[in-house]
């Protein structure tokens, strides 16, 4: 037999397996114009539905006019809130515990709610229809700015809480009040503030952004009326948990729903929650028994759709006077905007922030989180990041660099002073988390060697006395920040969203020549499941990664997951990947032992089939295995080579990183270069270098984006002020740098294949490196920190406030 | 509304249809012919994902209606590879170089970056970024996007210069 001789190098290297640099199998469709988006959707019949929205931030509805709309030829439907009233669908849940207005009843409370839905032939009918809406609007006193929520006068957001004084997280103290959540211990760490050497104390507002994926969100849904069954193609980053949110909401058994999300045009966090207008769309599809399809246009999607962030932050932070932290205690003003509709796991209403203490063995810590109402768009998703763990590590890593210059340390000597040591794992937070594994010291010095970080600030200061004789009008900037990230939730015995335990799945059915399907209950948005799943498996049952399909996002084939957000893909579904391939692994070995006539502990696996111990000649492959599953297996043994796990991970992902950004600044004009950016990941075990780097520049882009120049600002009047891409900043490939990637490799001990996850480090990492950054370009000058977004103007405005006119 | 008679060669295919006169090009392209490798990413000419070549340019199709395009001579993604099947060298490069992720803004990235090498066979990095920059991505952070397009414009140099 030819595959006999060959060596086992040469046949590990024909499964692609894990660390192999694997082309991606989803590409072929992709760049010949051949995805299958939602909006490349047409089906016999199907009708195209459209919002009104409100144009005030707040404001009461006097009346809602429809029939010049209902009169316009071409229109099939016109839904209001009274229509849906009756049904009980005017309101729906949230992921957070709250309801949210489908569409408005009574009052708007943010610029672009859901007022009404038009159901036409075409789009451009659908768009006519809703301008010839008349919705007259008595317009209320709007609040923007979260600080002044929980006033005494301040006017009450929510009608339909009236009354309503527990919240889903505790007492509600204000009508605009939607939680307040503790963590750690109060005490110890005011007698730790009060008793230090050194308290450093900082405000820092991480501003309201958006996730903005390119492909806004959208659906297509169908109601069959003669088989009560109802499809819904959509933007659905979570399908599983749409299909039993939408049976709760319809009543309609949850085996005659089937959920599909086709390609996705990136996710990043906007994709993960239900909105109006998919409710809107199968309702209107129920009504008139026709497909009906809705995508919103990138206004409505900037506007209307998840936000993230908007969290105001007030941090301090205890040291000795040699730089040892002693405490950190934290507050946190969360802008939920008028609904909460924050996706975070139940329990965690501030999702994961309690990880502010960072990389950093902090003895005690207090964090409080109060999240207020405001008369913005709801939100408060994990953009690229697992439940506002970017606000975390932005809150810490900017706070080690107050306390670095309170002290005269430099940024990068105050981390290693204070990192939890590589022995210390598995290390217990001062905030209650477990971190699995991590060597911070080995990665920082890895990093810093690699830019001459001793160099660069050398440069630095040369830089500063050519600035102060006069001889340049540039000022230099180091950034440098630590991440630690947690990410992969469950387990489940921590983690649910509405009840729902936070596991994920993976079906593997190996077929009699040797290839195989695997459905797993994640869904890609771009990270590529299709080719690296198919590599955990091929290293797991010996099959080539080529002979492996992965399907995703139909809740008709796939086994249950709850999706792909939270960096949670490859730590759950990844595990439940591994722990089904073992399955099928142990029970080809009890055939292959039959087939051989030994004992199954005479066998060993040799990467793509089992030998007899000692008689490497006798082996039967497992493409020969797979065949005989379905015609020789031992006796009492049910044929067929099938696995399902269903994996609740023992305890979250730690990835970790250390980043270095250099930044140069012309003080005349705010404009910013970043020259440099280098960004070492550990994400444990590596499946597939190729896609990994990639994952790190695009993250690194958003994060550039983030911290450089984009902000969802509003009015106060709660207008919108830069509701589209003219002025939402995206990066272009000009303003992008090229990215330096490295690595070190701190396998997760509790995870079958040692993953971590690694699609939102740099995001979460990066933002900070890039504020460290322009922040330290002026630190020498007094400026301990500067908010974001640093757009030029602002950087501008910073450097005139440093009195560095001309 | 009345409809405007349209006749355009569409991907080498000759094309007539009636057409409202306020309908937009990429409409027409995704709805009426099925050329659903086009996307619709920010309705303002922004994003570019929208991105076809008309008569020998890069327009951004969801800016302009059909109408306008009578008589055009016009190229998607759809329209790329050789009848044959075998992809265009860009095609390959975006795969090879990990040029893609979700794949959204692909279509229009790459019928751009055709445009460009049409225009300038020998790009610099810098004027490689400057050509994309009316098309975001999201997901890639573009360095491998120009590591592509730089790759392909060296093997389309190379066949030329082998076919001399």
């Amino acid at each position: 037999m030819s595959a006999a001789v060959e060596t086992a190098e040469a046949r590990t290297q024909k499964l692609e397996g894990l660390g192999t640099k694997r082309k991606r199998v989803e590409d072929a469709r992709f760049t010949q114009g051949k995805g299958h988006y939602v909006d490349d959707m047409k089906l016999p019949g199907m009708l195209f539905g459209d919002l009104v929205r409100s144009p005030y931030g707040h404001a009461r509805i006097k009346s809602i006019k429809t029939d010049a709309a209902k009169a316009l030829p071409g229109v099939k439907a016109v839904l209001t809130a009274a229509d849906l009233k009756p049904l009980k669908l005017h309101y729906m849940p949230t992921l957070a515990g709250d309801v949210q207005a489908v569409l408005a009843d009574e009052k708007v409370l943010f610029q672009g709610q859901e007022v009404a839905f038009v159901v036409a032939e075409n789009r451009y009918i659908a768009a006519d229809a809703a301008d010839l809406i008349e919705v007259e609007y008595e317009e209320l006193p709007a609040i923007v700015d979260p600080n002044k929520s929980m006033a005494a006068d301040a006017p009450v957001l929510r009608d339909d809480l009236a009354g309503k004084t527990e919240g889903a997280h505790g007492k509600r103290k204000h009508a605009n009040l939607i939680f307040t959540w503790e963590v750690g211990d109060a005490d110890g760490t005011a007698r730790a503030l009060a008793s230090a050497e050194v308290v450093a104390k900082e405000l820092i507002v991480y501003q309201r952004v958006h996730p903005c994926p390119l492909e806004t969100c959208g659906c297509v849904a169908s109601m069959d009326k003669v088989n009560g069954q109802l499809t819904v193609w959509g933007t659905f980053q979570a399908p599983h948990a749409v299909r039993t949110v939408a049976s709760l909401i319809s009543g309609i058994p949850e085996h005659k729903i089937r959920i599909i999300s086709p390609d996705i045009g990136g996710g990043f966090g906007n994709k993960v929650g239900v909105y109006p207008g998919y409710l809107c769309a199968i309702v209107a599809s129920i009504v008139l028994g026709v497909p009906v399809k809705w995508v919103e246009d990138r206004m409505e999607n900037l506007i209307a759709t998840a936000f993230a962030r908007d969290y105001h932050m007030t941090g301090e932070i205890a040291a000795t006077k040699d730089g040892r932290i002693t405490a950190l205690r934290c507050h946190v003003l969360a802008d939920h905007g008028a609904f909460d509709a924050c996706a975070d796991p139940t329990k965690y209403p501030a999702g994961f922030f309690s990880i502010c203490t960072g990389s950093y063995d902090i003895p005690v810590a207090h964090l409080s989180v109060d999240g207020v109402y405001t008369n913005k768009a709801p939100g408060g998703v994990a953009y690229r990041c697992s439940f506002r763990v970017t606000e975390a590590s932005y809150f810490i890593e900017r706070m080690m660099d107050v306390l670095a210059r309170r002290l005269g340390v430099d940024p990068a000597e105050i981390r290693r002073r204070n990192f939890i040591k590589k022995e210390q794992f598995p290390y217990q937070s001062a905030l209650g988390w477990e971190y699995d594994s991590g060597d911070y010291h080995t990665a920082l010095d890895k990093a810093l060697a690699a830019v001459d970080y001793a160099g660069l600030r050398e440069e630095q200061r040369k830089n500063r006395d050519a600035f102060a004789r006069g001889q340049t009008r540039k000022l230099t900037g180091i950034g440098v920040s630590f991440f630690t990230e947690i990410v992969g939730a469950g387990p489940i015995k921590n983690c649910d969203i509405l009840g729902l335990g936070m596991f994920d799945s993976c079906e593997i059915r190996v077929h009699p020549t040797g290839s195989a399907i695997a459905r797993l209950g994640t869904i890609s948005q771009g990270q590529g499941h299709a080719t690296t799943f198919a590599q955990i498996l091929a290293s797991e049952i010996g099959i080539p990664a080529a002979n492996i399909t992965v399907e995703e996002g139909d809740t008709d084939t796939a086994p249950y997951g709850l999706g792909t957000y939270g960096s949670r893909s490859t730590p759950v579904a990844g595990a439940a990947t591994a722990m089904a391939g073992r399955k099928i692994r142990a029970k080809a070995q009890m055939i292959a032992a039959y087939l051989l006539e030994v004992h199954d502990d005479d066998l060993e696996w040799d990467v793509d089939r089992f030998r007899v111990k000692g008689a490497p000649e006798r082996f039967k492959t497992m493409a020969e295995l797979a065949f005989a599953a379905y015609n020789k297996v031992p006796p009492g043994m049910e044929p067929g080579l099938e696995a399902v796990s269903y994996y609740d991970p023992p305890n979250m992902t730690y990835p970790f990183g250390a980043y270095v950004c250099v930044v140069d600044i012309d003080v005349d004009t705010g404009v910013t270069d970043i020259r440099r950016f280098y960004a070492l990941d550990d994400c444990g075990t590596r499946i597939n270098p190729m896609i990994i780097e990639g994952q790190v520049h695009g993250g690194l882009t958003e994060a550039l984006g983030i911290a450089m120049g984009q902000e969802i600002a509003y009015d106060e009047y709660g207008n919108v002020k830069n509701g589209s891409l003219l002025d939402f900043f995206l990066p272009t490939a000009v303003e992008t740098p090229n990215w330096e990637t490295d690595y070190t490799t701190t396998p997760s001990p509790h995870h079958p294949i040692g993953a971590k996850g690694v699609g939102e480090s740099p995001n979460v990492g990066g933002v900070s490196a890039f504020s460290n950054a322009v922040n330290d370009a002026f630190a020498h000058l007094g400026l301990t920190h500067t908010p974001m977004p640093h757009d030029h103007w602002r950087v501008w405005k910073t450097a005139q406030r440093l009195g560095l006119t001309r | 509304m009345a409809k405007i008679h349209l006749k355009m060669t569409v991907n080498g295919r000759a094309v007539e249809a009636l057409a409202e006169p306020r309908l937009l090009l990429i409409h027409f392209l995704r709805e009426e012919l099925g050329l659903t490798g086009p996307h619709i990413g920010c309705d303002t000419s922004h994003c570019g994902a929208c991105t076809v070549d008309l008569n020998g340019q890069s327009v951004k199709s969801c800016t302009m209606f059909a109408v306008q395009a009578n008589g055009a001579q016009i190229l998607t993604i759809e329209g790329l590879a050789d009848p044959g099947g075998t992809l265009h060298p860009l095609q390959e490069a975006f795969r090879e170089h990990h040029g893609l992720q979700c794949g959204f803004c692909t279509p229009g990235m790459i019928t751009r970056a055709y445009r460009l090498l049409q225009e300038n066979p020998n790009p610099s990095e810098a004027e490689i970024r400057m050509g994309i920059s009316g098309n975001l991505c999201r997901c890639t952070g573009y360095q491998n996007i120009a590591k592509a397009i730089h790759a392909a414009a060296e093997r389309m140099n190379a066949a030329k210069e082998a076919a001399e």
